[in-house]
This record gives structure tokens, C-alpha cells and sequence, in this order.
């Protein structure tokens, strides 16, 4: 953060309120009013992609064939597997969501570098729900002048029906958000059903539960709370955000100095804001945007909507409160002209180029990883055996993953170990020219044990198992070694 | 420290209320938490207390049976864990129905049954053999190799059951597998300047170095006293037991000192009977397992 434009900010009351010498401080009701405006309907339209994503998804079905789920997003407990579409990922294949989470943190990061903090302002579940939750209040209690005054009021009831309405349909919304949960670890039409008529895992029920609780506390009665006391993100967004970061920015250079205007008076030698306040009755945060960067700003963008919408009514431009840089700020405010935004900066080349790279080594790793794995485990104890006529034997976990929806046949054949006898337990296979024939079970891991017998020779030499698909030819290698003693 | 009578004071440089406590000078900013905060704060302290009362909480009380509170709930971790192993063991059961039927041979060659087999024959095993026998029985002196290719007395599966069910020189056990070699030395049986001749004996048919001599000597010596277990070719007896001498397994040692030792003392190492700490189903997974560990016989 640039320290300059900061101090010369005009000082404002803070975010904290005078807390009167005690140590804990009452929480102020906030009652946020409803904004029109640009920001305002993309904040509606990201609430509804979001939440029908959220809702819906897990009701999307996907064929995948006989047998298996054929829910388009689902993360199975039971069969050990996670299914994306068509992609489908295994434990082995854990890995993969870590890179999903690296390429999410590093989007975030981006994103963040190069539009300020929208994470906060509109994706973020807390920002989205609350803003649902809000909008349900004021259905049922009318806007913030109308909800103030409710609040002021004895108990009446029609102030029982309008707050007991208000917290039923939260009640059905924070179930609808927890039961949508579970839906994404089971087969969504079977728990659903399930979890009605008593049949669901006891999973289901608790989780579901859970979510429901945090739901409604969180979104309906905690909110900014959550924000300004729980949430670590405010305090990492100071690390990643500079002078040259967009952020949602009261242009103090033009809009002060404030104060009430008449329409008779002229706007010269003052600044264009005439201090309605508009921009801290719409805040969801309780906040002055005036007082400038403040780590309880989400950057919801509501107070822009509102202060255009003021400005359009005065007849001044708008963009008095406008996503600015500080640098740009400051520029104006010593009469020069503010430099031009550059989206293209070393710190979004750094994170845009990990992004790629990383999406590009993933996506290398999904097209061509074979539809089977070998894996060969060498036994540690014993590492090798001396058998009586001097000639040592080796022992191996073998195990085989089929990715395919079919049993199939795989030839294990080794290379590289002069005059070995390879066996396989249990496999009564005398032609071991060829190789050793394995049967493999559709969809599953199968382990071998593996014996393999070689004279003696060099303490440590090295080998290749090798597994063929006995249809298609298909091959994957391993190399292991095979171990004497040191002589 | 003074107190100043939470006197209202505010800093100048931040506009931000302070504590009133002053340290050298140093002020703190009172940047106040939410009162919810406390709230919660309080509120673990009385789900601490309700949690004492009810769950086992205080331990090393010495006038209570068992050593702590029980607590009003009556939860115990240790009755948790015998009704988990008891369940698992009914599924158990259940699941090795067939493996109960099959013989062994079957369990090995039907790719269920073996995997059945060896899960459990891994963890049984490490349970309980591998404390002499080592982690995937690879031996150690006096305790044989499970590993390699040198069966003292029987390595097919069927053998291999038997020694689990019986034991080896197991008193108890009238179907255990017995014999006794003689305490050549020990019980006088042999003066020791024939027992040293004897070890060179040894010495020679397993192929090391060894005074012709004393081999000379040896032969009808070791015809006499020794082939009946160990055999004129002294390639060992399955029946008795009685290793085989001219191949590079020791079970002991194949050193002059511990052939020396063996023949003077004797060796007659002892496996328990494993048929009453065992189950049938137990000791064929074992059988098997053992059996794969070197491919077996």
C-alpha cells in the first residue's frame, strides 16, 4: 500500500465505534438499503449463476455406462472415486484435485491483482448468501428506513408476522443449502428420497444439519460479523493488493471538501461530495467508504451504484466513489494526470503464467494416462533370499489398477534379468514364456504377489515388469530392482 | 503499570481509543472485540462443565474402581472398541463362508479367496509369528526362514497348517511335530575329540573347508550316530525333522564354533500349538500367507 494517498485522506470516525473504554464492544445493527444501479444487477446475475450451480448441479445427470453413477458431479465414498463430467479421478489420482486447489488459489490471486477484491464482493458464499438473506428481509420488512423503524417498535402483530415469515422462508433456505450439500456425495434422486422417508446414511442427516445451522447463523444473523471477525481473507487481501490494485475507492481529490449543498450555491471551491450519505446507508458492511481503504470493505461496489445514482441527480459525472487505484488518486489529486490502468503487470504475468502451466501439466496428465497402472512394491523384509543352492529370490507387491469398465487380461513379462524364473502366486502358470497371464477385475485394483528367482550376482540390479493388455497391446512398465547380498 | 481510572483517552497519531494502561510509556490501542466473543468464550467454559459431568473426565482419582470418573453418559472407548472388533469378526464370519469349504489349494488359486487369505494372514501373522519369525518371515537364528526354499518338515499347505495347528516339540499338543536330537557332548554320549571331528565332518559335506583327517574319522562316527535322522547322504529327514546339512542353510549358524556347539548341546527349538488361540479360519489364512511368502512347496 502506498502510505501517501492514505494520510491525506480526510480523518473520519474509524471503522470501530467509540467503544467508551470497554474492552468488548456492542454490535451496531446494520440495516443496508437497497441500491440500483450497474454493480447492483451484476451482483444479482453472479447470485443466480452461483446459486443455481450450487442448487442444481448435483441433479445434472451424465451417462457413463452400466454400472456406474451417472451423476455428472459426483464425489463417491463408496466406490472411492470422484467423478467431474467425464472426467473421472481415483485415489491414487489425488493429486489432480490438489492441482485444482493451486490453480484456484492462484485464480483468486489473479483475479484479485487485477480487479481488486471481487472475490469478497461477489463470489464469496458468505457475500452471496447474505445478500439472499437480506433480500428476503426486505420482503418482508421493507427497506431500511421502513426495517429501522420495525425494529423501534413494540410487538405487535403484525411485527410477530413479518419476523417470524422472515425467519421461516431463511429456516427453508438454509435447509435447501445444507440438503443441496449432501447431494454432491451421494446419488442426489436416492438420498433425497432417503432422507425423508429415514433411509439416508446418518452422514447425510448430520451434515445436512450442520450446514443448515451455519446457513441461517451466518448469512442471517452473524453477516459483516463474519467478515470483520472470522474470516482470515481480509487480512491475507492486504498482502496481495498494492498501489496499483483496483479497488473500490471514494476519489477524495474531487469529492472534497464535502458538505451539504443547496441548489442555489455553486460548486466552485468545493468538492462534489455533498455528504448524503447514501454510500454508508447501502453498505452491507456498515462502513464509510470516505474514510478510505479499510479492512471491512468487500468490495461490493454498492456504494458506486448509490453515489451515481446521487451524482446523476445533481448533474455531476458520475464515478465520485469508482474502482481506482491509489496511484491513479494520488496523481490527480497533485494535478497531474493519472496514469493508465495496466492490467498487464509482472505480478499477473507471474500468477497467469503458473495458472497455464500448471492447467497445461494436468491436462497433459488427464489425456494421457493409461486406462491401467502397474505398481510394483518390492518386499523389504526380507529384501532378498539366499535358497539352497545359492541363488536368490526376490518378492513383489504387484498391483494392477484397471480404469476400464471391462475385466481384462494383462501378460506380466520382465526384461533386463539374465536367467530369472518369474511365478506368480497363486497362478498355476507353467508357460511362462510368453509371460504369465493375470485376470483383472473391471474397475479395480487387483494385487499379485510376485517371486522371482535369479543366481547370484551384482548386490542391486535393475529390471523392468512389464504389463500388456493380452487385446489391445496395450503396455506399462516398471522398473524395479532386485537385491543379493553385498559382496 | 498505572491505571488511570478508564479515563477515556484517545491516540493521536490513529485516532484509536486506548486501554489507559500505560507500560514505560508505551500505550495499547483498544481496538475492542465483539462482545459475541466473550460470549462464545463463556459458553466453552460451560460445555467444559457439562462435559465433565458427563463423559470420563478426571483421571488418577485413587478412591474410585477404575482409577478415573466414569461419567453420567457411561461412554467408554474401550467398550466402543470390543464391539468394533466383535463386528468385525461377525463379518468376518460371514465373508469367509466359502473360505471355511474351500481346501487349501483352492483358497490359493481362486483370486478371492487369496486375497481374502493374505489380508488376513498378513495381519495375523504380523500379530503374532513375526515376533520370532520376523517381518515377512525372513528368519533369524533359531527361527526358520519362511522365505526361502528349506523346509524342515513339511512346505506344502497342507504341512504348513498342520505345524500352525500342532506346534513343533509342543508338550501339550499329543499330534505336535517331535523329535529330539541327542546332547552328543553335554550327556557324555561322545568324548569331544569326536564331536570336533564330527564338525569338520559337517564342514565337509556342506562344501567348506575341512581337515581331511578328522573327516576320515568322522564318516563311521556320524553313519552311526547321526544318519538315522539326518540320512547317509546327510541331506536330512522330513519325518524327523532333521535339517539338511550339505545345502547353505543354517538354521543356527555354519561356522565351525555353533556346528560344534550344536552337536555338543543339541538343539531342539520349541513352536507353541496355535489350534486353541486360533481359529480353523485363522490358521488356513495363515497356512496360506506363509505359504506365498516364498512360493512354498
Amino acid at each position: 500500500m502506498a502510505e501517501e494517498p492514505l494520510n491525506m485522506q480526510p480523518a473520519g470516525e474509524g471503522p470501530m465505534p467509540p467503544s467508551g473504554g470497554d474492552l468488548y464492544s456492542k454490535r451496531q445493527q446494520i440495516y443496508p438499503k437497497l441500491a440500483h444501479g450497474t454493480f447492483r444487477s451484476l451482483k444479482w446475475l453472479v447470485m443466480a449463476v452461483a446459486l443455481g450451480i450450487y442448487y442444481f448441479l448435483p441433479w445434472l445427470r451424465w451417462d457413463r455406462g452400466e454400472g456406474i453413477p451417472n451423476q455428472a458431479v459426483l464425489a463417491d465414498f463408496e466406490s472411492e472415486k470422484f467423478y467431474f463430467f467425464n472426467i473421472e479421478i481415483w485415489p491414487q489420482e489425488a493429486y489432480y484435485l490438489a492441482g485444482l486447489l493451486i490453480i484456484a488459489s492462484l485464480g483468486l490471486f489473479l483475479i484479485t491483482s487485477i480487479f481488486g477484491r471481487v472475490w469478497c464482493g461477489y463470489a464469496c458464499p458468505q457475500t452471496v448468501w447474505t445478500d439472499l438473506y437480506i433480500w428476503v428481509e426486505r420482503a418482508f420488512e421493507g427497506d431500511r428506513a421502513a426495517r429501522m423503524r420495525l425494529d423501534r417498535q413494540p410487538w405487535t402483530l403484525n411485527k410477530v408476522l413479518r419476523k417470524g415469515g422472515k425467519h421461516i422462508v431463511w429456516l427453508i433456505i438454509a435447509f435447501w443449502t445444507g440438503g443441496a450439500f449432501i447431494l454432491y456425495w451421494h446419488d442426489a434422486p436416492t438420498v433425497a428420497r432417503g432422507w425423508f422417508t429415514g433411509e439416508a446414511p446418518l452422514s447425510a442427516y448430520w451434515f445436512a444439519g450442520i450446514l443448515t445451522f451455519t446457513t441461517y447463523a451466518l448469512a442471517g444473523t452473524m453477516r459483516e460479523q463474519v467478515c470483520t471477525y472470522m474470516c482470515p481473507w481480509p487480512r491475507i487481501q492486504a498482502a496481495l493488493t498494492d498501489e496499483n490494485a483496483l479497488n473500490v475507492t471514494y476519489r477524495f481529490d474531487r469529492g472534497e471538501p464535502r458538505g451539504a449543498k443547496r441548489k442555489s450555491e455553486s460548486w466552485d471551491n468545493r468538492g462534489d461530495c455533498i455528504d448524503c450519505k447514501q454510500c454508508v446507508q447501502v453498505c452491507p458492511m456498515g462502513i464509510d467508504i470516505r474514510d478510505g481503504a479499510q479492512l471491512e470493505c468487500i468490495h461490493c461496489a454498492l456504494c458506486i451504484d448509490a453515489c451515481d445514482t446521487i451524482m446523476k441527480q445533481v448533474d455531476r459525472p458520475t464515478g465520485l466513489i469508482a474502482y481506482d487505484t491509489d496511484v491513479a488518486v494520488a496523481a490527480r489529486a497533485a494535478g497531474k494526470t493519472p496514469p493508465k490502468y495496466h492490467v498487464l503487470r509482472a505480478r499477473t504475468f507471474l500468477y497467469g503464467g503458473l495458472i497455464i502451466a500448471i492447467s497445461a501439466l494436468m491436462l497433459f496428465g488427464l489425456t494421457s494416462r493409461a486406462s491401467f497402472e502397474i505398481n510394483v512394491l518390492k518386499d523389504r523384509s526380507p529384501p532378498f533370499v539366499v535358497l539352497s543352492d545359492g541363488s536368490l529370490r526376490n518378492s513383489y507387491t504387484l498391483k494392477l489398477v484397471n480404469k476400464d469398465a471391462n475385466e481384462r487380461t494383462m501378460v506380466l513379462t520382465t526384461v533386463g534379468l539374465a536367467d530369472s524364473i518369474v511365478t506368480v502366486v497363486g497362478m498355476r502358470d507353467e508357460d511362462s514364456e510368453q509371460g504369465i497371464e493375470l485376470p483383472i477385475a473391471p474397475h479395480g485394483v487387483d494385487r499379485f504377489r510376485v517371486l522371482v528367482e535369479a543366481p547370484s550376482g551384482k548386490p542391486v540390479r535393475n529390471f523392468d515388469m512389464i504389463v500388456t493388455d493380452a487385446e489391445t497391446g496395450e503396455t506399462t512398465k516398471n522398473t524395479t530392482s532386485f537385491r543379493g547380498p553385498d559382496k | 503499570m498505572t491505571d488511570a481510572n478508564h479515563k477515556v483517552e484517545v491516540d493521536e497519531a490513529t485516532g484509536t481509543e486506548t486501554t489507559g494502561h500505560s507500560w514505560d510509556g508505551i500505550k495499547e490501542l483498544n481496538t475492542p472485540l465483539p462482545r459475541w466473543w466473550l460470549y462464545i468464550f463463556y459458553a466453552s467454559i460451560v460445555f467444559a462443565v457439562i462435559w465433565m459431568v458427563l463423559m470420563p473426565a478426571l483421571p488418577a482419582l485413587p478412591f474410585t474402581n477404575s482409577g478415573h470418573t466414569r461419567g453420567l453418559l457411561g461412554q467408554s472407548d474401550r467398550v466402543e472398541v470390543m464391539a468394533e472388533v466383535n463386528r468385525l469378526k461377525a463379518e468376518r464370519s460371514a465373508q469367509a463362508g466359502a473360505f471355511v469349504d474351500a481346501s487349501l489349494e483352492q483358497i490359493e488359486t481362486d483370486r478371492n479367496l487369496q486375497q481374502f487369505a493374505l489380508a488376513l494372514g498378513e495381519s495375523l501373522f504380523g500379530d503374532n509369528c513375526a515376533t520370532c519369525h520376523g517381518a515377512g518371515g525372513r528368519g533369524a537364528k533359531g527361527y526358520p526362514s519362511l522365505a526361502d526354499d528349506v523346509w524342515l518338515w513339511d512346505g506344502t499347505l497342507e504341512g504348513i497348517e498342520t505345524t500352525l495347528q500342532h506346534g513343533i516339540r509342543h508338550e501339550e499338543d499329543d499330534d505336535t511335530r517331535n523329535s529330539a536330537m541327542p546332547s552328543f557332548g553335554k550327556d557324555g554320549l561322545l568324548p569331544r575329540e569326536t564331536i570336533n571331528d564330527l564338525t569338520e565332518y559337517v564342514l565337509h559335506v556342506s562344501g567348506q573347508d575341512a581337515e581331511e583327517d578328522a573327516v576320515a574319522r568322522a564318516e563311521p562316527v556320524f553313519q552311526q550316530e547321526c544318519s538315522i535322522c539326518h540320512g547317509e547322504d546327510a541331506k536330512g529327514m522330513r519325518s524327523e525333522g532333521a535339517p539338511n546339512l550339505t545345502d547353505a542353510e543354517w538354521l543356527y549358524g555354519g561356522d565351525r564354533a555353533t556346528i560344534f556347539e550344536t552337536i555338543y548341546n543339541a538343539r531342539n527349538s520349541h513352536m507353541p500349538a496355535w489350534s486353541d488361540r486360533l481359529d480353523a479360519t485363522s490358521i488356513k489364512a495363515l497356512a496360506v500367507y506363509v505359504h506365498t511368502l516364498g512360493g512354498g512347496e
